[in-house]
């Protein structure tokens, strides 16, 4: 599961992130951190080691690791995204087309 | 990894207003996380899992996931979960009940369900507190630990709920930690596909009832605390018996072969009916 530093991303949905800051303390290279607004930032992605601790033990699902080589999952074709943030998508496309 | 988040979506009711309503730093959201994706590497279909839950904090993991679902009364998840088991055997019943739930309200429910030994799987969500109703001390608050009604520490010696359900003749008895989330889902994939009655216990941090009271500044805290102090069975038994007493041994207790109730049943009516 683990790689090599710098092959992949991390994507957080800040929507449904509670900022409980468990994947920040846990993070075994320290690529994330709670900011002010009580939400969960990433500081140095290039460190990250996809070890997936983050990813299975956030209690609200509001975080991702994925290759750095793939397209990015919230930006790809509208069925393919994570159905946390396809409402969103949804909105920004009806008020685009209006 | 990117599949795992994509896989939970896959099993969420969407339309249940998310982000769920968990308190920051809840261990019980984790515990959904872990259940879906043991449900999914069984590869069981979700019209064959009935989810049963009671009331509290956990009562509100089945409302959140697509399998069959059912909320009941305070205590009576076992007994709602025992009928539909022999109703329809094919069905793999899931039973997720808090320490009150379990032990408190449903105490005797617990005993005698794990005494049928039952096809069930029953997952107890300990936080050592109830979490609901304002942070009262449950069965299960460790001595001397402080609560909302025992602002001095409590007196009572507590539960333990592994060894309650393999004295009472469960076949599968596990305890596991939110800390562990791998080898959470194996272990209930595993008290899933055991015969007879499976019982885990999961250790889950409340920190907005119960670790504010309990000097943890932050539920991060809390997380620390359940790693070092959850060691696996066999480290736990080469401890000191002082380190023991402070200690939660976690891995499988008891693991039996012997026929659910709902198996021993189905022989009777082929019995009485002459075929072989």
């Amino acid at each position: 599961m683990a790689s090599k530093k710098g092959e992949s991303r991390v994507k957080v949905f800040l929507d449904w992130c509670k900022g409980c800051g468990i994947c920040a303390a846990f993070c075994p290279s320290k690529v994330l951190s709670v900011d002010k607004q009580g939400k969960i930032r990433v500081d140095h992605e290039d460190e990250c080691i996809n070890c997936g601790f983050c990813e299975i033990h956030c209690p609200d699902f509001a975080i991702m690791v994925y290759p750095r080589e793939e397209r990015p999952p919230f930006e790809a074709n509208i069925d393919d995204v994570a159905p946390a943030t396809r409402e969103e998508l949804h909105k920004i496309r009806n008020s685009n087309s209006k | 990894m990117a599949k795992v988040t994509q896989l939970i979506h896959n099993y969420l009711r969407h339309s249940k207003r998310f982000p769920h309503v968990f308190c920051p730093g809840c261990g019980h959201g984790i515990v959904l996380g872990s259940l879906i994706r043991s449900i999914d590497s069984m590869g069981l279909a979700k019209d064959d899992v009935v989810l049963v839950a009671g009331i509290g904090c956990s009562g509100r993991i089945p409302v959140y996931v697509d399998f069959n679902t059912i909320h009941t009364t305070h205590g009576r998840a076992l007994t709602f979960a025992t009928g539909i088991k022999l109703a329809n055997p094919r069905l793999k019943v899931i039973v997720v009940m808090g320490d009150g739930d379990a032990l408190s309200i449903g105490g005797n429910h617990l005993i005698h369900a794990a005494r049928r030994n039952i096809g069930v799987t029953a997952l107890v969500l300990n936080n050592h507190i109830y979490g609901m109703t304002g942070g009262q001390s449950s069965c299960t608050t460790p001595t001397g630990s402080f609560s909302t009604t025992t602002p001095f520490g409590q007196l009572e010696d507590e539960f333990d709920i592994s060894r309650v359900a393999k004295v009472c003749g469960a076949s599968f008895v596990a305890r596991t930690t939110v800390m562990q989330a791998s080898a959470m889902d194996s272990l209930i994939s595993e008290a899933v596909m055991h015969p007879g009655f499976g019982l885990v216990e999961i250790l889950s941090p409340c920190h907005t009832q119960y670790g504010r009271k309990n000097r943890f500044k932050t539920c991060v805290d809390m997380y620390k605390w359940l790693q070092k102090s959850s060691p696996p069975l066999e480290k736990y038994r080469e401890l000191t018996p002082e380190k023991q007493e402070k200690a939660i041994a976690t891995g499988i207790f008891e693991k039996k072969d012997c026929e659910g109730l709902e198996e021993k049943y189905a022989r009777m009516r082929r019995n009485l009916r002459g075929e072989r």
